[in-house]
């Protein structure tokens, strides 16, 4: 083809925003401090006990919002694809609607209804019930991961369910089946690309994100995400910030691959 | 009569919003009989169909399987199953799963189970296809399979919605044999829709044309197309002449501009009537021998016939077909025999449905 020049654009973007970016995280993870000099040192304390722990603790609560967001997600997504035409469209929009607003308007939001003196606390208050310490917790950060990752679960679910073939339900039901068995049998195994894409596009900003931790969580509050801000924006060490991104790299390849491993039908659900 | 029938349709009805789509169906099906519901799309056929699966709810009437009334039971609890006319097997299983589906549902053990869905591949010709993945069989082995899936249940009535409509004209012909050989060696009631009129003539032992919403025939094959009762049924089944004509008495009927002597008897005198007469029925002889004159518009090769479309000078174009071919543009002389004249009384409420 002559047209082939049309794709150098996409070469030259992803030169300068992938390879580029990735190199440089990579050469600054190898080397010492202000030199070229290539050393394992920062690999190494990246991977000291203290920094895998909290590694550990973004990864568990990551897995913890992503079930959270599949045994939420899933039934609204079924809801979803089952309902008629007329509320479909309405119910798609109220899904998606919160994601047009900024994502720190919204996480701010849960700051205001979750202060000691926030609106939850207020509506307590009248039943006597003493102040309850909401906001800087586990359960503060898993709210928001779930609360602004949960569109990411309930869309790729729903557009597989869109796209099953009806008359295979009908099917399961004259062979016998009645609706939980067709469910267990025929609509969820069906429906499990779209599961494997919805946990990955929730798991994915979940382990990295800082921003949910840093405001519901407090200051104090370390996931892997506001150590490595922290390295880069507070004490300036990229060369250590850079160690820690390709720990956690690692950790996402390998969680990918774990996935992609079950979910033979390759990316059905990805491309939504 | 009665006790003989498996399933009893009693005044169904089916509306969609305000579009009647079922107008009081009545019809009885026997034990065993290979029935074929025969319309054009739209005619009610599928949803009738759909009605006995349990797909749909009647608006009203009943559906009577055994006696017992069914019509409110959901499909899983019923004693038919259904081949689907997009096949409808389940992509995430393989051949041997897709047909053992109704039997692991009923618990069936292993070793039983195992034997039933070989005999299964075996009866449908697939033996050695289990392993399978269903995408990567042909739509022929696809539709088999949705057969045997189906067959394995035992089911006493076996319901097919237009089951070779996607296949190509060689492999129909060879699945309909098929299927009658499947039928005849599981003895099971065997209801079948289609659109297509010559795959019900050659496989079914009663033919249900409808049209409409409503039963225009019921019938054998031979008494479908030899017999039409109305004009519907004579255009829909086969191809044929369809002309208005009048009942001058018992065995007497004039039609193009003649009379014609006919074998009907006790229609009636002097009565608005419409004549079938089909075009494999139609003698060509020379023009000073006709019972009619006409000139050949038309002429087309078919193979086995000619197919000739001849203008009368009362302006109406027959259609028919001969052996030996006479070119367009000559004169033809035309004869039809008492006996391949069908006289049918016209009425209002057939033109309706038309």
């Amino acid at each position: 083809m002559e047209r082939r020049w049309l794709v150098y654009p996409y070469h030259i973007w992803m030169l300068l925003f992938t390879v580029v970016p990735l190199a440089l995280i990579f050469y600054f993870a190898f080397t010492v401090k202000g030199t070229y000099a290539f050393t394992l040192e920062n690999i190494q304390q990246a991977a000291s006990p203290v920094y895998l722990k909290v590694l550990w603790h973004s990864v568990w609560l990551a897995a913890v919002s992503t079930f959270a967001c599949f045994i939420i997600g899933y039934p609204m997504a079924m809801i979803l694809a089952t309902c008629r035409v007329k509320y479909r469209n309405m119910l798609v929009v109220i899904t998606i609607i919160p994601m047009w607003m900024n994502f720190l308007l919204r996480t701010y939001a849960w700051m205001t209804l979750l202060e000691k003196k926030g609106l939850i606390n207020t509506v307590l208050s009248f039943f006597n019930i003493a102040p309850l310490q909401l906001l800087y917790t586990d359960g503060a950060v898993l709210l928001g991961m779930v609360y602004n990752f949960l569109p990411f679960m309930i869309l790729p679910i729903y557009s597989v369910l869109m796209k099953m073939d009806r008359s295979l339900l009908e099917a399961a039901g004259d062979l016998g089946a009645d609706a939980w068995t067709s469910f267990r049998r025929v609509t969820f195994p069906l429906s499990l690309p779209g599961v494997y894409a919805g946990m990955l596009m929730v798991f994915m900003p979940a382990v990295t994100t800082f921003v949910i931790s840093r405001l519901l969580g407090g200051g104090q509050y370390m996931l892997i995400g506001n150590v490595i801000e922290q390295q880069f924006l507070a004490i300036g060490d990229w060369n250590f910030g850079s160690a820690l991104s390709v720990l956690m790299m690692i950790l996402i390849i390998i969680s990918m691959g774990l996935l992609s491993r079950y979910n033979k039908n390759g990316n059905g659900g990805m491309l939504l | 009569m009665q006790d003989q029938c498996i399933i009893n349709l009693v005044n169904l009805t089916k509306q969609f919003e305000d579009h009647t789509v079922l107008d009081k169906i009545n019809l009885s099906i026997r034990r065993n009989e290979f029935l074929t519901l025969l319309g054009p799309s739209g005619c009610g056929k599928t949803t009738t169909l759909r009605i006995i699966a349990g797909f749909e709810q009647a608006t009203s009437g009943k559906v009577l399987f055994d006696g017992e009334d069914i019509s409110k039971m959901p499909p899983y609890k019923r004693r038919v199953n259904t081949v689907f006319q997009k096949h409808a097997l389940f992509p995430h299983m393989n051949v041997f799963e897709n047909i053992a589906f109704g039997l692991t549902i009923k618990k069936t053990p292993k070793d039983e189970m195992r034997r039933r869905v070989e005999e299964m591949l075996k009866l449908v010709n697939l033996e050695g296809f289990g392993e399978r993945a269903v995408e990567s069989l042909s739509g022929g082995q696809q539709q088999r399979v949705a057969i045997a899936r189906a067959l394995v249940n035992e089911p006493e009535v076996l319901l097919l919605d237009e089951p070779l409509s996607a296949l190509d004209l060689k492999l129909r012909k060879g699945m309909q044999v098929e299927l009658k050989r499947i039928q005849q060696r599981v003895g099971s009631t065997f209801i079948y829709v289609t659109h297509d009129q010559e795959e019900a003539l050659t496989m079914s032992d009663t033919i249900v044309v409808m049209n409409g919403g409503r039963i225009q025939q019921i019938g054998r094959p031979e008494d479908i197309y030899n017999e039409p009762k109305n004009p519907f049924v004579a255009d829909f089944i086969g191809e044929s002449n369809i002309l208005p004509g009048r009942m001058v008495r018992d065995e007497l009927v004039e039609f193009a501009g003649r009379e014609f002597v006919c074998v009907d008897r006790g229609i009636g005198e002097d009565l608005p009537v419409d004549i079938v007469v089909r075009p494999e029925d139609i003698v060509l002889v020379s023009p000073e021998q006709g019972m009619l004159t006409g000139v050949v518009r038309e002429v087309t090769f078919k193979g086995v016939h000619y197919e000739m479309v001849i203008d009368t000078a009362d302006g109406f174009s027959w259609l028919a077909q001969s052996t030996a071919m006479t070119p367009a543009g000559q004169e033809v002389g035309i004869n039809i025999g008492p006996n391949e004249i069908h006289v049918m009384l016209r009425s209002d409420d057939v033109r309706g449905a038309v």
